[in-house]
């Protein structure tokens, strides 16, 4: 992709910084918050949330706006996503429970939000690996892509993950659960139109 | 685990209070504005308290008056902890009557400032851990609940205490929203409500309690999770059954009526094991009753605390 033509370097470049300014918008306000950590452990699992959905996002949108060109950003939007989630889950182990491994154990047995939450972690990463072309190229389309559907399992199970660990008052969970439910449910209607083109299809064959 | 010791703290060394939400902005409005001064008190006025010294007080670092003010849970006006700083300007605390009534044999409503003038007030430095996890250490201005609950002389039918948090939405936004079915109402046994530890706080370092800390009257039992402190309490009746109480109501699964501090008794969503000290990087042990055992563990003896968590 770094071959690209100037325009498409500048829209990447573009990306990057859209996709790195909630770094800054998380730390930054940690710096004078009462209690940065849990500040910075809930924002950058919130920004993970929020780009794993942005991902999902992509394709509907490539398809209902007749812009097929955005499929190819719609890696970087992922691997952007793995990042914060990634780091989430570092600043849990380092600023949360200082490497207490055994608490963490603990917590990941015990408690079903955290449990929820690594399970959709640990399936995040075969996605990040294979996000290369390479990768795309030795599994094959086919594959590649059942792969990849994981993502329709590993969102909703984060938004369970932030759904869980609040006390009371979901309305933000349920903003995001109505968003990930419209863009799941979009991939089963149209996974049903396509279906039902086939058959038109063949049976305009078969007279 | 890092303790700083501070032995030699003294009311006196209570300090920032000009930076404490805010004070002298708002002094400044105030007078702008053509206030009526210190006794007409405002809402969002702090009025320093005459208080007395008192042996209840823990010898450890006392948390930043801002973060007491500005990070801390009052879902009525809001559930970020950031909200109550941000919303509780709206709660008008005068005129505010108290009611204590039920089983007793003088049932009585209380004004606000004349009650504060009834008792004298203590300066009590307690440990306050949230259920959440998290923890401070509280100059709190006020007197023992047992002292106001001897006004009234409850019968020997009353085996219990419950308190209620003012109801109006227009005051109090975050009532808007029903997944608490308001008044947020507390409980506790009469034992626990006599125990001289219980405070009803009206200040905190030394001034009036800020709106958001639950002004201008809120209940403080420092063994117990943050939660059982109603606050802005307009009602506190002696009655004969264990009355309901808000968060077991939402969820008895993970909030008990007794919700005495206990590390071996987890969360059923995080360990109580340990918490972290606002203003402190490495979490802390925490204490069986918050460090309270010595004067209250007796109240539950031969009592299952798993059980009656």
């Amino acid at each position: 992709m770094a071959k690209g033509s100037i325009k498409d370097r500048l829209i990447y470049a573009a990306m990057w910084l859209a996709l790195a300014a909630p770094l800054p918008i998380v730390l930054v306000p940690a710096l004078t918050a009462f209690n940065p950590i849990e500040y910075i452990l809930r924002g950058l699992g919130l920004w993970g949330l929020r780009l794993l959905i942005l991902g999902l996002v992509i394709t509907p949108a490539a398809r209902i706006f007749n812009l097929p060109v955005l499929i190819r950003y719609r890696r970087t939007v992922g691997l952007f996503a793995f990042t914060y989630i990634v780091l989430h889950l570092l600043s849990y182990v380092v600023l949360d429970q200082f490497f207490d491994w055994n608490r963490i154990f603990q917590d990941i047995l015990k408690r079903p939000f955290i449990t929820i939450g690594m399970g959709a972690f640990l399936a995040l990463i075969p996605l990040a690996v294979t996000s290369t072309n390479g990768m795309l190229r030795r599994l094959g389309p086919v594959l590649w892509k059942r792969l990849h559907s994981l993502i329709y399992l590993i969102v909703p199970a984060g938004l369970v993950h932030y759904w869980l660990m609040v006390k009371a008052d979901h309305d933000s969970q349920i903003v995001y659960g109505a968003i990930i439910a419209v863009l799941l449910a979009w991939r089963v209607w149209d996974r049903f139109q396509a279906a039902q083109r086939r058959k038109a299809r063949a049976a305009a064959k078969a007279s | 685990m890092l303790i700083r010791q501070t032995p030699d703290l003294t009311e006196n060394d209570v300090t920032d209070k000009g930076l404490y939400y805010g004070r002298r902005t708002f002094m400044t409005a105030a007078a702008a504005l053509g206030s009526t001064g210190l006794l007409g008190l405002d809402a969002a006025q702090a009025a320093p308290l005459a208080t007395v010294k008192s042996p209840y007080k823990v010898d450890e670092e006392l948390t930043d008056p801002k973060a007491i003010a500005g990070y801390n849970n009052f879902y009525e006006f809001g559930t970020d902890k950031s909200d109550p700083a941000r919303y509780a300007r709206s709660l008008k605390t005068r005129p505010w009557t108290l009611v204590v009534d039920g089983l007793c044999a003088k049932p009585q409503r209380f004004d606000i400032d004349a009650l504060m003038k009834r008792f004298p007030i203590e300066e009590r430095i307690y440990r306050h851990r949230c259920v959440e996890a998290w923890s401070m250490v509280v100059p709190w201005n006020g007197f023992p609940l047992a002292s106001l609950l001897k006004v009234v002389e409850p019968t020997s039918a009353a085996k219990f205490v419950s308190f209620t948090t003012l109801v109006d939405p227009a005051q109090m936004p975050g009532q808007k929203d029903d997944f608490i079915k308001w008044p947020y109402r507390e409980g506790l046994r009469l034992d626990e409500a006599m125990h001289p530890l219980t405070l009803l706080a009206v200040g905190i370092y030394g001034e009036t309690i800020p709106n958001q800390n639950g002004a201008p009257i809120r209940l403080v039992a420092p063994w117990k999770y943050g939660f059982k402190g109603g606050k802005s309490l307009v009602k506190i009746s002696l009655v004969d059954k264990q009355p309901q109480t808000s968060w077991n109501m939402i969820n008895g699964r993970e909030y008990g009526f007794y919700s005495n501090v206990n590390p071996e008794v987890d969360h059923p969503r995080w360990s109580q094991a340990t918490e972290r000290r606002i203003g402190e990087f490495a979490r802390r042990k925490t204490l069986p009753f918050n460090g309270y055992g010595p004067q209250v563990a007796s109240m539950y003896s031969g009592m299952d605390l798993r059980k009656f968590y």
